[in-house]
């Protein structure tokens, strides 16, 4: 995964509430997807509307690739209606007296026409909606209307794209009717992502740099492989505690029903993806509690996914378990083992063993 | 029938309606907004005022205009400097009185409507470039159409019957501040209860019909309220 060197976003804010205070000194890379991950309560909204202005951090500087948007030193404060983003609101929040189209018009009416990158059809075309043009607001479904407000954003050719748990506001078959549609904007657009979110699903579907937040704070923000596997992070403990492979496909074992994917920590073997063509990257999760560890190479086990590692680091977690953090080929996973198997096997950094992978989701 | 005397009463007092209306919606628009979205403490004393001639009685509201408006009141020396006279017993003091008297019937409604609308479609339209007046006009106008129908409804109808201030702050001069209620006052003063039925019958089917829109022919004015 890359990294980059200047990076561009320089979010510090400083903003007190009567119960509650955010304090953030962050550097984003202005590409791919940021997510804002936390609690309800810990500050991550408040964070993504300080960035576009709707509200005013008391102590702030924020700069955007090379645009100062707030400066509370020198007293500058860009205006929310000048800020290049474009934002989604947790509920669609549409104009209830315009049509589909007017909605999307609205905004792209008002840049102007040299900023305007996306074309309403492309717009139309990315969240899938090019038949709901003439529709009322009142006439579309929660699903639709939340893809209605996304093509709305995009419609502005935004710099920046800010999203506020677009997702928590509707059920699960809705959710996973809009999660392919963002996948895609994070694969067709340029436009570099904030995305704030409390569901670790998403978390791992759509993000490259994470951002975890507690109580208005900043408690980790790095890239995305990298945080999921601190084991200084609560999220390591958790029973939800996974890795994001990036792999590439290299190659079909058709007669089996199985897809070939390479990475540099070796080769897996995943459910057949006849679909999907060589060359192509995919990402992949796998969850701690999903490996397990062996000293020797296994000789016949009806796992097919065993792949030499190396221990990097352990730690002691809740209710008799060790966290192992391990390196393929420089690719970190982690794994769940009991304490009893951990002392019994000598688990300790630097270790050659064979993680066995028992299952993986294709993200 | 009624009379010649009937006909400027009630052409007089659409004219008061209407340009108290007027009026009211110029400032009661701001105003509305003003108290929808400030977050200034005392903000709930202007509330109060504007609500106060909802329970004040008429005679009270018009005591006190006549006093501030008369030739020894603030108001009064103030118009007189400035070379306007004193207003009572002029038609612009009837309608100065007539917007104070009618306020509540059109900032309530407003105030409703743009509380309604709350704060999220205009952080929406400033995440999409418009700036707060472009907001104003091309969002909450549209989105606030039924309050400001029903602003405009109440505002109208309660100025048309309104009585007492007129009897304090207006007399009673045909053709300057002889509304349809003091000329029915006439009428049955002088006993003549038929030409009063005229006026009043036809206020009364005016009223009716104003609330039977306001209730039944447009229900999306009540929804947004």
């Amino acid at each position: 995964m890359k990294t980059d060197h200047q990076d561009p976003i320089l979010a510090r804010f400083q903003l007190s509430f009567p119960d509650f205070t955010l304090e953030t000194d962050l550097q984003l890379p202005a590409r791919g997807v940021t997510v804002l991950f936390g609690p309800s309560g810990c500050g991550k909204t408040t964070l993504l509307r300080c960035i576009a202005g709707l509200e005013r951090a008391s102590q702030g500087l924020l700069q955007v690739r090379e645009t100062v948007w707030q400066d509370s030193e020198r007293r500058y404060f860009l205006p929310p209606y000048q800020r290049p983003v474009g934002y989604v609101f947790q509920e669609p929040s549409l104009f209830e007296h315009l049509s589909v189209r007017g909605n999307l018009e609205f905004g792209q009416k008002r840049i102007p026409a040299r900023e305007r990158r996306i074309a309403l059809e492309q717009a139309l075309e990315l969240l899938g909606i090019e038949h709901l043009l003439e529709r009322m607001p009142q006439h579309l479904s929660g699903g639709e209307k939340q893809r209605v407000a996304i093509a709305r954003a995009l419609a502005v050719s935004p710099q920046l794209l800010l999203m506020d748990e677009p997702l928590a506001a509707l059920d699960l078959p809705r959710r996973q009717e809009i999660l392919p549609f963002l996948a895609r904007l994070h694969q067709e657009l340029e436009i570099p992502m904030l995305y704030v979110t409390h569901s670790p699903q998403e978390v791992t579907r759509l993000g490259d740099h994470l951002v975890m937040l507690e109580q208005g704070r900043v408690v980790a923000s790095g890239d995305l492989q990298e945080t999921l596997t601190r084991l200084d992070l609560p999220v390591a403990q958790s029973r939800q505690a996974s890795t994001v492979l990036s792999v590439t496909v290299c190659g079909h074992e058709t007669a089996y029903g199985l897809t070939e994917a390479c990475f540099n920590g070796g080769r897996m073997l995943l459910p057949l993806r006849e679909a999907i063509d060589t060359g192509t990257v995919l990402r992949l999760r796998i969850y701690a509690r999903d490996v397990s560890l062996t000293l020797q190479q296994p000789q016949q086990t009806s796992i097919l996914n065993v792949l030499p590692a190396t221990i990097t680091r352990t730690v002691a977690g809740e209710e008799g378990q060790t966290i192992v953090q391990l390196s393929l080929g420089g690719t970190r996973l982690l794994a769940h083992v009991t304490r009893k198997s951990a002392d019994v096997l000598g688990l300790q950094p630097g270790l050659p063993v064979f993680a066995q992978i028992k299952a993986t989701a294709i993200l | 029938m009624p009379t010649d005397a009937d006909l400027v009463a009630v052409l007089l007092t659409l004219k008061l309606a209407g340009l108290t209306t007027l009026i009211l919606l110029l400032l009661g628009t701001p105003l509305a907004w003003w108290l929808t979205h400030s977050h200034w403490r005392g903000k709930s004393v202007i509330n109060a005022l504007v609500a106060l001639p909802l329970v004040l009685p008429p005679a009270v509201l018009g005591f006190y205009l006549l006093v501030l408006m008369g030739p020894h009141g603030p108001v009064g020396q103030f118009t007189r400097a400035i070379g306007l006279g004193t207003l009572p017993f002029t038609f612009s003091g009837l309608v100065v009185a007539s917007v104070l008297y009618s306020l509540p019937f059109v900032v309530q409604p407003l105030q409703n409507a743009f509380e309604a609308i709350g704060t999220r479609p205009l952080e929406v339209a400033a995440t999409l470039r418009a700036r707060r007046l472009d907001t104003f006009f091309s969002v909450v106008l549209p989105l606030a159409r039924p309050g400001f129908l029903t602003a405009t409804i109440l505002g109208f109808a309660h100025t048309l019957g309104e009585f007492g201030v007129v009897l304090m702050v207006g007399g009673n001069i045909p053709g300057r501040t002889q509304v349809i209620s003091m000329q029915i006052l006439n009428h049955v003063e002088a006993g003549e209860y038929l030409r009063a039925h005229w006026l009043a019958a036809g206020m009364l089917v005016f009223s009716f019909v104003v609330l039977l829109v306001l209730y039944g022919f447009a229900p999306h004015a009540r929804s947004r309220r």
